[in-house]
């Protein structure tokens, strides 16, 4: 088992993200994490998807959402030389000038910026691939995580090669 | 100007449609007004079942799209068993059902059910279409995706409004439909043709395994002619009965569950296995391990996704089953078949024939056969599921494709009676008959009122044993006999019959059979046959659940 990153490109159509959302669930897949969005091309988005699966059952969950009428492409670039990247809002408790200073310093070394100041809170926000994200996690609880949004993964691949339709013979 | 419903009806018409199976409701009473003088036939079923069920026998039985409407709410949602049963077979029907005026969407509005939600899973697409103009271009579409590529079921739901709107310029639908997220591959990829005849001219024990895929895309004269022209036996799934004549001297009859001594135990040496058009179900394989275990797997199928799906596959070639047969065909010359292999299977042919203990009784496989017999192994078979659809499966002796109709990959009780009906709309001059269990008859009886109703000559043969018969069987093997809530009292079916106006007869003995089955046969209405057999009769040879399928129970041995 292992985690997989879809890069999936999708039409803009009613319902799409849940036939894809369906389909994964049926066939008794979690989804790790999804993130949507508008992409280059007009009417259509892509869909980042990452799961859990040895190589044949993500073969098979490939196949599947290949059939949906609406998806255009599926990639699974888990292989392939590829970029990721996610972004998290993460409000830590900060009730004291000094505990405000420690964690802008932990912020300044992982570029995260803070986005907020509250009277007893701060916001931060960062980029990055989730083992940084998840590092930056990690440092925090001492001053009190208070609430933590995370989107999912998205990614691109490297160089001059994309995830796009075939175009119909 | 044109309302929505207009150029819904126009724009199935233009399908080519000539017949639509229905139930109408207060959201699909525009279209019904359509309806009312238009070209296209209704026919008013009992139950909105029963009329799904209905379009997909009449697309099995000509390889057209059936054509089914409901209303909205209980209506669509009565749909959902029969677009499922298509979903698993393949077959292409077009499900249209009323909804709400798109003002109350979402408002939990009266008889509103979210049917493009609740049928995402047994659709091959499914339509809400939100304005007048979309109709026809959606019908055009939606025909499209049921017949090409792996056939299967499309629902459009269409709200009130949208049916009683007036549109200007409709916009006609568009000649050809091109979808960026569905091309299906319909030509063989060449090197794997070329790999795949490879392995066949070297192989020494070889078998074709054909499925419902033949009959879909209407390779059985293919099918037939490679099997020939390099002497392979064939075994078939349910599915694909009918893809070689049952008496042909390679045909080997079906395999699996409760397929035949000889087609199992065929597979189970084979060393090279020629699968097309299936997709390695568990009723097939049994135990997926010990299936085929000697063999490479040359795999033909329009679905990428059934290629390595159960099965590890040496050879996958993905296409239509008749392009690529033909494919094949032209690079390949007759030759003397691997004779050893023949014989060997020759003689597990005569050591292990499918039978069945005769006694005084009435035993279903002799109903069976005598129908087969009377009627030359022509005309429509239909079956419920259980017993009833195994013993017609065995023992009727098909000739051609699409001759046997019968729901393999979800089961559905109560599917044949509606689906005779639709075959019948398919094949009016021929003969068609539902071989039915007492249980499963009495899901969709009703449809003996349309019957009645159209004068359709449906003939029903009920294989009455006042049991769930297969669920018994399996209580009697595996259960220890304890049959709990499987024996159902004695129903008189022929009252039944004749309080609708159709006619019947009940049939105790083995000398009745015949002129019972010829009674049925000549007559001019629909006509039920109330046979009651032997109680405990079981289907075998057969597979425990689970077991490899050279392990059978009560083959000949026993
Ligand atoms: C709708 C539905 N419900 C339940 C089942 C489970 N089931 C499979 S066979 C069977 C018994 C069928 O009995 P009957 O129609 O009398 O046929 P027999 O086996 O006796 O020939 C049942 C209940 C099913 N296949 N379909």
């Amino acid at each position: 088992m292992k985690a997989h990153t879809l890069s999936i490109l999708v039409e803009n159509k009613a319902g799409v993200l849940s036939r894809v959302a369906g389909l994964f669930s049926r066939r008794g897949f979690n989804i790790e994490s999804l993130a949507v969005g508008v992409c280059e091309e007009p009417n259509m988005s892509r869909i980042t998807v990452v799961a859990y699966g040895d190589d044949a059952q993500i073969e098979q969950v490939k196949k599947q959402l290949n059939k949906l009428i609406d998806i255009v492409k599926v990639s699974d670039i888990t292989y392939r030389d590829h970029v990721d990247r996610e972004l998290a809002l993460i409000k830590v408790g900060a009730e004291t000038g000094a505990t405000r200073a420690e964690i802008m310093q932990i912020a300044s070394i992982f570029r995260a910026k803070i986005i907020d100041v509250g009277t007893r809170t701060v916001v931060l926000e960062v980029t990055g691939d989730s083992e940084k994200i998840d590092a930056l996690e990690k440092l925090l609880p001492q001053y009190g995580i208070k609430e933590l949004v995370r989107t999912g993964k998205i990614a691109i691949l490297r160089g001059s090669k994309t995830v796009k339709s075939q175009k119909p013979e | 100007m044109k309302t929505g419903a207009k150029i819904l009806i126009e724009s199935l018409a233009k399908e080519g449609v000539d017949i639509i199976f229905g139930y109408p409701g207060g959201s699909v009473l525009p279209i019904y007004d359509e309806l009312y003088d238009s070209s296209i036939r209704h026919i008013l079923m009992r139950h909105e079942q029963a009329a799904v069920h209905a379009a997909d026998g009449y697309a099995r039985a000509s390889g057209r799209v059936g054509v089914c409407l409901a209303t909205s709410g209980p209506g669509a949602c009565n749909l959902v068993t029969g677009i499922a049963t298509a979903y698993m077979d393949s077959v292409p029907v077009v499900a249209i059902t009323g909804q709400v005026p798109t003002s109350m969407l979402g408002n939990d509005a009266f008889q509103e059910s979210d049917i493009t939600g609740i049928t995402l899973p047994v659709t091959k697409h499914n339509y809400l279409v939100k304005h007048a103009g979309e109709l026809a271009g959606v019908v055009r579409e939606a025909f499209f995706i049921a017949k090409t590529g792996r056939n299967g079921p499309v629902l459009i739901d269409i709200p009130k409004d949208v049916n009683t709107d007036l549109i200007a310029d409709p916009a006609p639908a568009p000649e050809t439909v091109s979808l960026r997220g569905y091309q299906p591959t319909y030509r063989g990829h060449t090197r794997q043709i070329e790999r795949a005849i490879d392995l066949l001219m070297k192989a020494e024990r070889p078998i074709i395994y054909a499925g419902g895929g033949v009959i879909a895309s209407g390779a059985s004269g293919e099918l037939v002619e490679l099997a020939e022209r390099l002497m392979l036996p064939v075994t078939a799934t349910l599915m694909g009965l009918g893809c070689i004549p049952c008496n042909h001297p390679l045909n080997l009859g079906m395999l699996g569950m409760h397929g035949t001594e000889y087609a199992n135990y065929a597979v189970t040496e084979c060393d090279l296995l020629l699968a097309i058009g299936v997709r390695f179900d568990d009723r097939v394989t049994g135990k997926i391990e010990t299936f085929a275990p000697h063999a490479k797997v040359v795999h033909i199928d329009v679905d990428p996704a059934e290629i390595g799906k159960n099965k590890p596959v040496d050879v996958p070639i993905v296409g239509d089953a008749k392009a690529v047969l033909a494919d094949m065909l032209a690079r390949i010359r007759k030759r003397d078949g691997p004779s050893q292999w023949l014989h060997k299977i020759d003689v597990w042919k005569e050591n292990h024939p499918l039978r069945y203990r005769e006694g005084d009784g009435l035993h279903p496989q002799y109903v069976i056969q005598q129908l087969s017999d009377l009627l030359n192994g022509e005309g429509v078979i239909v079956s419920e599921v259980g017993q009833n659809q195994m013993w017609a499966a065995q023992y009727y002796c098909f000739r051609h494709p699409r001759q046997w109709i019968s729901s393999g990959g979800l089961g559905t009780m109560g599917y044949g009676f509606p689906a005779a009906i639709g075959a019948h709309f398919a094949r009016p001059g021929e003969q068609v008959f539902d071989i039915a269990g007492d249980g499963s008859i009495q899901m969709n009886i009703q449809e003996l009122g349309t019957v009645a109703h159209y004068t359709i000559p449906v003939r029903i043969a009920i294989l009455n044993n006042m049991y769930l018969g297969m669920v018994r069987q399996w209580q009697e093997l595996f259960y220890d006999r304890r049959y709990s809530y499987t024996e159902l009292p004695a129903v008189d079916f022929v009252k039944i019959a004749n309080a609708y106006g159709v006619e019947g007869m009940r049939v105790d003995s083995r000398d009745e059979v015949r002129p019972a089955l010829q009674a049925a046969i000549d007559a001019e209405g629909p006509f039920v046959l109330d046979f009651r057999i032997e109680r405990e009769e079981n289907v075998f040879p057969m597979v425990p659940a689970g077991a490899a399928i050279n392990e059978m129970i009560g083959g000949h041995q026993q």
